[in-house]
């Protein structure tokens, strides 16, 4: 074997290391360690000079092992080992050593983070006479795209990635796509009419002959790894045959079971027991609530939607039916909830009649809402005067510590659709801060303050039904600290709306755990860098979109939508990925076949040979954990990449002095 | 570092990282400057499911005063179940370290995601003064017969 040349290069990051680090003495030191041949420092060696400084030092110096210590290796372990390889050099005979991350930004002291950095460095200088030559396994991509969650995000990058001629499988848990934003009746600040929009898009989608929509169906169970996923959905039992059904809606008209609250309409409609969610659902097709239906409930029923259907697609004995799906890449569009305002009883939501949340406002004054886009309160009355309460479970640390970014603007978009239904209604917004950032959005808060909207400058302390004059009796009284005027005030209202936050699924943390990727401590889907990386995660080959990373507009999650397609099909255009080689292997000498790894390994990779009575790994299955290495007793299997001895090596290194 | 009884002693400690969620998370610490004791020296494996009580054991016998693992939350783990593998092997881990008379404390176990780089800090700290208190351990002054020590480094030819 060749002697080792190691070739140490020590990063400045400006002042991000050397402001803390004294890299001249650490290089000095470096440059007198046991194969070391070469110490340098630089200022940027992610810079172009300083990655030449690599490829000159392995191409004219001989040097056959490298060590970069500079930020964390998840940023730039790529770009040096492409510099290696570029040069020569197996790129797996390249460690950096995260000199930033994890010293000169933690330390306070220079003197200790001087000496952390010369122990974190010497890990690696011991560590790389270990490292073996390796080269990355290329394994096949399946072109196909799964996409999870039919909103506005979900249905633009299924439609995107199907422009390009790829097959996507569209899976929404609901009986049609269209989430959230099918139930807004005005978009901000344009006003344009959610529908309007949204429908053509979802018809789009409905009708691409290289989208498969898969709605009323849910992801079961991920298995796979980049370019090669195995996805379980199972499609929930709609007991109505979607083939033959043509969406005519007339079962809907003869079942006996008339009032269900419609979740579309926020509880605020009903629906029957056999239902199409809203007119304008994609796919178009009924659908029976199990838990409402007589038939199903195992009650009497003459089963009117039965001899109502032309096409006779009612179907009782209809199953749950697992489908098994092969996708290159997934994006999750699974979207947000809104914050329950019941939680705080401040507000009396749920309490106190014509206390409603933003989502019920927006069914109210839609057209094709519960009460035909008429403003009225519950008892058909319209309001003479509406209070908006802006942040309710946004920007409280009791609940959620972030911002909503939606509510300022759809509060004012309220505004202005109540003085447009009824002129003579008096609006209050209340509000912390007026957070208008978007395109036309600061302009659309100057034409409220036009149309006479009484703009309150603080958070809603309160909302009672405690009259303290006559004028308050039979009202809603909303208190506040008026922050401009400096005085306590009771407003009078006779419908309040709630601008409820965004919170995360309720089962975000669980869709995480199926998908194997993390959310961060807000509750919403973890992206792999928060500026760069926005679309990705941790995992190769899932990209998220819309508001399961965190609260947006619609503008914001179309364009999230379209780069998360983009990262996809950068990925499925590829007929092969390069996954990484630190898999494991085991030596069939050595092996006594005690099946000890076989039964612990997560990925079922290992497999017993009966034949030659040892355990094998298969190659293709491996993902590279290690656990099997810790497990066996004979130390057989083991790890490219993570050997024991590298392990021991770094150890020693990071203990030498 | 000094380590020349517990005044004045600086604990030498190693923590294996697993590279998805842990490392990440003190890769957060950093990013978002937070401050914790110089101490400990991360080292990155895939899994918190690849250490085994060897690692730990020579970690001790190179002079580490303490040893810190950390991976992803259960539930959270990027293989499916690694963690629990290393969940179900720690008290294992932790008996025989006792039955060699090691205080309980040395050996920590802690789960840290990619998100919580403040909790990265503070476990640091945490175990940092704890092992301060235990005071220096001194294991690699006792190993002077090579032949019982834990297994030294070796290069070895390994098959693809």
């Amino acid at each position: 074997m060749a002697e080792d040349r190691i070739a140490v290069y020590f990063c400045h990051c400006g002042s991000n290391i050397a402001g803390k680090v004294d890299v001249d003495k650490v290089v000095a030191w470096a440059a007198e360690q046991p194969n070391v041949a070469i110490a340098r420092e630089y200022k940027y060696m992610c810079s172009d000079p300083g990655q030449d400084l690599i490829k000159e030092d392995i191409q004219q110096h001989g040097i056959n092992r490298v060590v970069v210590a500079a930020c964390s290796p998840t940023m730039h372990e790529p770009t040096f080992r492409k510099a290696a390889a570029a040069a020569g050099l197996n790129p797996y005979l390249l460690q950096m050593a995260n000199v930033r991350e994890h010293c000169s930004w933690v330390t306070v002291d220079k003197g200790e983070a001087t000496e952390k950095a010369k122990r974190i460095l010497n890990a690696q200088i011991h560590r790389l006479p270990f490292n073996e030559a390796l080269d990355p396994i290329e394994v096949p991509v399946n072109p196909a795209v799964l996409v999870v969650g039919g909103g506005i995000a979900g249905i633009e990058a299924a439609l995107k990635l199907a422009a390009t001629g790829k097959k996507v499988y569209l899976v929404e848990k609901n009986p049609s796509i269209g989430g959230h934003m099918a139930m807004f009746d005005k978009t901000f600040p344009t006003l344009d009419c959610a529908a309007c929009i949204l429908t053509p898009k979802m018809s789009a989608a409905g009708k691409d002959p290289n989208i498969e929509l898969m709605a009323y169906s849910e992801v079961v169970e991920v298995d796979g790894y980049v370019g090669n996923f195995k996805v379980k959905v199972k499609k929930k039992a709609r007991f109505v045959n979607t083939d033959t059904c043509t969406g005519c809606a007339a079962c809907l008209e003869t079942c006996v079971v008339r009032k269900v609250p419609s979740e579309f309409d926020q509880g605020l409609g009903k629906r029957s027991a056999i239902y199409i969610p809203f007119p304008q659902a994609v796919p178009l097709r009924a659908t029976i609530d199990a838990e409402k239906c007589l038939t199903l409930k195992g009650k009497k029923c003459k089963q009117p939607c039965v001899t109502s259907c032309g096409p006779g697609a009612i179907d009782f004995e209809q199953k749950d039916e697992l489908v098994e799906l092969e996708v290159g890449a997934i994006i999750m569009a699974t979207g947000f909830e809104l914050w329950d305002p019941g939680q705080d009883a401040r507000y009396g939501y749920g309490r106190l009649d014509n206390v409603i949340t933003s989502l019920e406002f927006e069914r109210i004054s839609n057209a094709s809402g519960p009460t035909n886009g008429e403003i009225v309160c519950k008892n058909g009355e319209p309001p003479k005067s509406v209070a908006i309460l802006h942040c309710i479970g946004s920007r409280d640390l009791n609940y959620q510590e972030h911002c909503s970014r939606v509510c300022c603007m759809y509060s004012l978009k309220f505004s202005h659709l109540i003085k447009e239904h009824l002129p003579d209604t008096e609006v209050y917004e209340l509000y912390i801060d007026m957070r208008c950032f978007g395109k036309g959005y600061e302009e659309f808060y100057r034409r409220l303050m036009d149309e006479g909207v009484h703009m309150v400058r603080g958070r809603a302390a309160e909302v009672t039904d405690l009259a303290m004059s006559p004028e308050e009796e039979g009202r809603l009284i909303v208190k506040t600290e008026d922050t401009l005027l400096g005085i306590v005030r009771r407003i009078p209202a006779d419908m309040v709306i709630l601008s409820s936050g965004l919170a995360p699924a309720k089962d975000a943390k669980a869709v995480s755990q199926t998908f194997g990727f993390g959310c961060s401590g807000d509750g919403f889907f973890l992206e792999r860098h928060p500026k760069l990386e926005p679309v990705s995660t941790i995992t190769d080959g899932i990209f998220i979109a819309g508001c399961c990373q965190y609260p947006k507009d619609i503008p914001d999650t179309v364009a999230q939508a379209g780069a998360a397609a983009a990262g996809a099909l950068a990925l499925v255009d590829n007929p092969t990925v390069k996954v990484e080689p630190t898999i494991s292997y085991i030596d069939p000498e050595k092996c006594a076949g005690c099946h000890i790894c076989v039964g612990l390994c997560p990925h079922v990779a290992i497999r017993y040979n009966e034949e030659l009575k040892v355990a094998e790994v298969i190659t293709a299955a491996c993902k590279g954990c290690g656990v099997c290495v810790a497990a066996c007793g004979s130390n057989v299997p083991q790890q490219h990449g993570y050997l024991d001895n590298q392990i021991f090596a770094e150890i020693e290194g990071a203990m030498a002095f | 570092m000094s380590t020349n009884g517990s005044n004045g002693f600086e604990p030498r400690l190693i923590g294996f990282l697993c590279r998805w969620c842990s490392y990440n998370g003190a890769d957060l610490a950093g990013t978002s400057r937070l401050k914790y004791p110089p101490n400990m020296v991360p080292i990155k494996t895939n899994c918190s499911g690849r250490i085994d009580a060897t690692h730990i054991l020579k970690a001790l016998k190179e002079g580490a005063d303490g040893v810190l693992i950390a991976g992803c939350h259960p539930g959270d783990c990027h293989y499916i179940n690694g963690n629990y593998r290393t969940a179900g092997r720690f008290p294992l881990t932790q008996k025989l370290l006792e039955q060699l008379g090691l205080e309980h404390g040395r050996v920590r176990l802690e789960w840290v995601s990619a998100a919580e780089g403040d909790k990265f800090a503070r476990v640091v700290t945490e175990f940092t003064e704890q092992i301060r208190a235990l005071g220096p351990l001194g294991w690699s002054a006792q190993f002077v017969d090579e032949s019982v020590a834990a297994p030294a480094a070796e290069k070895e030819a390994v098959p693809a």
